[in-house]
């Protein structure tokens, strides 16, 4: 890129691509990352190729699936599609809104007019005995190798877990042809009598209601056995998955697999607003740190804004309008729109992402996560280091009162995933043994780059876009 | 451990390498989807324990499903790597040879 752009987009998803076809529309000049091969996100994985005929039918992923591609050709068909990089990790992103990026090897820094950060979500990562087992996946995983290769567990195998896409991606099995499966669901009882105050808003979007309570009967309904209310799973195997053990009501169950496919859930990707670092909050609903923002997506730290599930979960109608909100607001504050204008603009999209939202509550309690207490010593924390809980818990029993000092003492977070995948649950370990709210317990320091880059990349680093501005001012 | 549900409309095939051995494998998904497709699973062992470990996320979370390619001394992540003709993939060897001054903490 010669110039910066004005507004640059980390993630090509829902969120990212909605904020550069509006932010285009606005006459921005966008720029648009993402690590994946191909726009969609997480969601609309591989969407052009499905619809192209290329791996599974695109009719087994269903209707909303279906919206993917539309997506992404009025993206192709938008100017901001000049501006797409695919394959391409941020690596960096500072509080002078300093990008770094590295393509095929190679590595550039510059710096936009204005950052929208739209990483999307990840799969929460819940530690039970085992889960580092080869063949032990998520079911984002599976269900991401059926969207990008067309390919589909085989059987003997299981998904595990709680939420809504441990449902959806049965369906999609289901529809896909494969019904030699079991489905473990480890919601508690009780759950429903809970989310019930939740149901009068939820209403509001009774689509998503009935969609989801029509995924759960299809699955039955196909002949799938579906065991409620599952607890105490436990994987088993030397070297892979032979067998998974849990408590079923008053029974001892133990099911040979091949593959266990976990869910529990998604949170907020928040390695690069981390990293920055951007002001984050604890969110006691749906259990997890997510950047503070107002109601245009600005973060504390001046043009750095955030979109779609990075900050915050609301699925990805919610997200397409964070990023038309995020894209309008940057328009604005480049002087492209009066105040007034982007405020005329944004009527109907609030009005659709209030839509969007309103069965979040009834979700976030019915799905939520189980207890970390119930953890067990033995279980591996931290995939990376291989540090038990029961490593961090006398870590904090010595006296380590936060987790970056649990890190230093137990090398938890410090591998190269870089506490993505036990961050969350060492915040938690803190904050239960000291009796206070996550976010008083704090987070890993995260430090650029947020994924390892060769040294040769390093050293190669082009750095003159940056350089170029500083001597400029 | 993953069948692809119709091969009629998979791309043409590679072939790549994975520890020595040929894999035909169809071209454009990723180093993670083609091994997973073709019953192979290990990418790394662990430093600590020697563990095996195989794909995981497969959304360039988790880092599990490092391999080595070609003759990089530094490891890729399988599931953000597009397979190519002759690409020659390696599992990670315990222990994991972090190059110097990448490691961070
Ligand atoms: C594995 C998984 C599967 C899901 N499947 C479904 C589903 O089938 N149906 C559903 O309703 N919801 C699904 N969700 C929930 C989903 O997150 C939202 O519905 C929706 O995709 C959110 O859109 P988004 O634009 O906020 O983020 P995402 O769609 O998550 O997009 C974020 C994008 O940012 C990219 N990215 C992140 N960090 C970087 C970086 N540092 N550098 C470059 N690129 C980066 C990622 O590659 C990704 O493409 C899934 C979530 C996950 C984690």
């Amino acid at each position: 890129m010669t110039s910066a752009p004005d507004l640059a987009i980390v993630g090509a998803g829902p969120a990212g691509l909605a904020a550069a076809i509006e932010g285009a529309r606005l006459g921005l000049a966008v720029a648009l990352y993402d690590e994946q091969p191909e726009p969609g996100g997480q969601i609309f994985r591989a969407a052009e190729s499905v619809a192209a005929g290329k791996g599974a039918p695109l009719a087994a992923f269903g209707a909303d699936y279906a919206e993917g591609p539309q997506l992404v050709a009025r993206f192709r068909a938008s100017p901001a599609a000049a501006g797409y990089m695919p394959r391409t990790t941020i690596w960096l992103l500072d509080r002078q809104r300093t990008l770094g990026h590295v393509q095929d090897g190679k590595a550039r820094m510059l710096r936009p007019k204005r950052v929208l950060i739209a990483t999307g979500a990840q799969e929460r990562p819940v530690p039970l005995p085992g889960w580092t087992t080869p063949g032990v996946m998520t079911v984002g995983a599976a269900q991401g190798l059926m969207k990008s290769a067309g390919q589909v567990p085989e059987p003997p195998f299981a998904l595990c877990g709680s939420g809504p896409l441990l449902y959806q991606f049965a369906a999609q099995l289901v529809a896909a042809g494969e019904r030699r499966f079991t489905v473990l669901d480890t919601t508690p009882k009780g759950r429903w009598a809970r989310a019930l105050p939740f149901l009068p808003g939820a209403l509001r979007d009774t689509d998503l209601l009935l969609k989801g309570l029509g995924l759960m009967q299809k699955v039955r309904m196909a002949g799938v056995p579906v065991l409620r209310h599952v607890r105490d799973v436990a994987v088993h195997g030397n070297g892979r998955v032979e067998h998974v053990t849990f408590r079923h009501g008053n029974h001892l169950g133990e099911l040979p697999v091949q593959l266990l496919l976990l869910h529990q859930g998604v949170v907020p990707n928040v390695s690069l607003s981390l990293s920055v670092p951007l002001r984050h909050v604890w969110d006691a609903a749906q259990r997890c740190f997510r950047p503070a923002l107002d109601a245009w997506g600005n973060s504390d730290v001046a043009g750095i804004a955030v979109a779609g599930d990075g900050g915050g979960i609301g699925g990805w109608q919610a997200a397409t309008a964070q990023g038309e909100l995020a894209a309008l607001e940057a328009a604005h504050a480049l002087g492209r729109i009066e105040r007034a204008e982007r405020d005329r603009q944004a009527a109907p999209i609030r009005a659709r992402l209030k839509t969007a939202l309103a069965a979040r509550g009834l979700i976030d309690t019915l799905y939520a996560p189980p207890p970390l207490a119930a953890l067990a010593d033995a279980t591996i924390v931290c995939r990376c280091e291989e540090v038990t809980a029961g490593q961090v818990r006398a870590a904090i029993a010595m006296g380590d009162t936060n987790p970056n000092a649990v890190k230093s003492r137990t090398r938890a977070g410090m591998g190269p995933c870089q506490g993505r995948m036990c961050g969350l649950t060492v915040s938690e370990l803190v904050a239960h043994a000291r009796g206070l709210p996550p976010d008083a317990a704090g987070t890993y320091r995260l430090r650029p780059p947020i994924k390892p880059l060769p040294v040769a990349v390093l050293a190669d680093l082009d750095t003159s876009a940056v350089e170029e501005e500083e001597d400029a001012t | 451990m993953f069948r692809t549900l119709r091969p009629a409309a998979q791309a043409e095939a590679v072939t790549i390498t994975y520890e020595g051995r040929p894999l035909s494998v169809p071209q454009g998904i990723s180093i993670a989807a083609a091994l997973l497709g073709a019953g192979e699973m290990v990418c790394k062992s662990m430093p600590t324990s020697g563990a095996d470990r195989a794909p995981y996320c497969l959304m360039g979370a988790c880092f599990d499903c490092q391999v080595l390619v070609d003759e990089q001394p530094t490891p890729v992540q399988a599931c953000l790597t597009p397979v190519r003709p002759g690409l020659a993939v390696r599992r990670v060897p315990r222990p994991t040879p972090v190059p110097e001054g990448v490691a961070h903490d």
